[in-house]
């Protein structure tokens, strides 16, 4: 009796979740970003390195459609909207002291998906809550923003960032005025979200290796783009 | 309380009673963005320029309160602009926009013989100057405003607390912004003549720095903001009837007071 092996089921080519095709970027006449070519893929977790002023941001903002490039263009796969990435900015553009509850600011990044509603639904409230549970901060609902430590503002902004999105996550230098501890507990928040299939960006201004905590590097210098995977990076530079 | 009797039995009062509680209103709602945004300033800068634009209708003959709308709305497009462009700040734009306009409004009623112009009417406000139009302008504004914040309150809140992100999320902050600017120069233009072009900021500024002294929460803090700004607007019209003082300076500092009172408790009661 001869057994035939079934012939092993072709795996869907899963199409990457953005593609960047000969894409410049520039602020008037200066050139920032000059022709990059680069993929991410569902699941990466991509760390965004360069020097001060080298495009890290403005790269970001073109990949959240706040700047249209000079030439080139990105496109999305897996069905995903400009509106329902999670971003989370630089924490020193949020006063500190602003008069809003966790709760009020987590909902908030619902918003994107409400459309022309004027109201949250229930399933946004249930969203918020679901992100403030994600992090472990759910007591923290009802608490004002600014009573919370450094480390907490930038959990309840992540768990905004997370109520946006349930694919795409970019942080803008999240790290920053973090302490040590602090920094690592958001970081080991990070590694969950992306083991449980949240694709991450994330800019980074450290350049110490337990802060290149993602499989892949896209790094920025003088207009030009490079995207590695992490091993490699750190092969060369290190 | 025969006093409080007499005070509404004239029409001029219930003018003014009427057109400052729902001014008030708008200059709240309005204020709590624009003073959680750092913007508070514009308000400021957009009540000079009102002064320089009812100055110069006053002049030319033309109706002032038309005159002055679109002209301060033009100016508040313009500090936009410049609030936006890196190599001039915003501060320093509303402060150039506030001189010029002080400049140029008093430069146009000295220049003028046979005009008889009440200087300090403009500057310090009068309850003598509010008609039923005024009226009815603030309540259409009122509705305007109310629904504005009904229906976006969320939206507001976003872009308030976090305007990068609120872009992110495809909220068309430019769009907002226009309508803030709209409606903070329709504030300034009708409130000013109630409370002068020199204190009319103030109903937009206190009442929130107030509430800020009550709730850390953004939906109290506009909640109360709108009470506080009605209360003290009403309680200082009153009191300006009761000891014959300006009514425009008596808002002030009773709100003035009511700070000074809720932030001392609550530093006593947080120490």
């Amino acid at each position: 009796m001869t057994s035939t092996q079934p012939a092993p089921t072709p795996q869907p080519i899963v199409p990457p979740l953005i593609t960047a095709k000969n894409l410049s970027l520039s602020y008037g006449q200066s050139k920032v970003i000059d022709s990059a070519d680069f993929t991410i893929n569902e699941q990466d977790f991509v760390c965004v390195v360069g020097a001060n002023g080298s495009g890290k941001s403005t790269l970001i903002k073109a990949i959240l459609g706040l700047l249209k490039p000079r030439t080139g263009k990105i496109s999305f796969g897996n069905n995903i909207k400009r509106n329902s990435i999670g971003f989370l900015p630089q924490d020193t553009k949020v006063d500190s002291n602003f008069p809003a509850t966790v709760f009020e600011i987590v909902l908030s990044g619902t918003l994107g998906h409400l459309g022309i509603k004027a109201f949250y639904r229930k399933k946004d409230k249930a969203k918020a809550e679901e992100a403030l549970k994600n992090l472990n901060i759910s007591k923290l609902k009802n608490t004002s923003f600014s009573n919370l430590s450094g480390g907490q503002k930038q959990k309840v902004l992540l768990a905004r960032a997370l109520a946006a999105t349930s694919k795409i996550l970019i942080l803008d230098e999240p790290s920053n005025n973090l302490d040590y501890k602090s920094r690592q507990e958001f970081y080991k928040a990070l590694k969950n979200l992306n083991q449980s299939g949240l694709t991450i960006i994330m800019i980074t201004h450290d350049l110490d290796a337990e802060d290149l905590i993602g499989n892949k590097i896209i790094s920025i210098k003088e207009s030009k783009v490079a995207c590695e995977t992490t091993t490699e990076y750190l092969r060369r530079y290190k | 309380m025969n006093w409080l009797f007499e005070m509404l039995s004239y029409s001029f009062m219930q003018r003014a009673l009427i057109a400052g509680i729902l001014i008030s209103i708008c200059a709240a709602l309005t204020g709590v963005s624009l003073v959680l945004r750092k913007n508070s300033m514009i308000g400021d800068g957009l009540s000079h320029t009102a002064f320089g634009a009812f100055a110069i209708a006053t002049v030319l003959n033309f109706t002032p309160i038309w005159f002055a709308i679109p002209v301060v709305i033009i100016a508040s497009f313009f500090v936009l602009k410049l609030s936006g462009n890196k190599k001039i700040n915003g501060d320093a734009a509303i402060a150039l926009l506030s001189a010029s306009s002080l400049a140029i409004g008093t430069m146009a009623i000295s220049l003028t013989k046979g005009v008889n112009i009440d200087l300090n009417s403009y500057l310090f406000g009068s309850v003598l100057s509010i008609g039923w139009s005024d009226v009815w302008l603030s309540l259409g504004l009122t509705a305007v405003v109310v629904l504005l914040y009904v229906f976006a309150h969320n939206r507001i809140f976003a872009i308030t607390f976090d305007e990068d992100f609120a872009k992110a999320i495809g909220i068309k902050t430019n769009v907002y912004d226009v309508i803030f600017a709209i409606i903070c120069s329709l504030v300034v233009v009708i409130g000013m003549r109630l409370l002068g072009a020199l204190l009319i900021s103030s109903l937009i500024i206190f009442p929130t720095l107030i509430a800020m002294q009550f709730s850390k929460s953004f939906g109290r803090v506009v909640m109360y903001a709108v009470l506080i700004s009605v209360a003290n607007f009403a309680l200082g019209l009153a009191v300006s009837y009761l000891i014959t003082s300006p009514t425009g300076a008596t808002v002030v500092i009773v709100n003035l007071i009511v700070l000074i009172t809720t932030y001392t408790i609550r530093k006593i009661l947080s120490s």
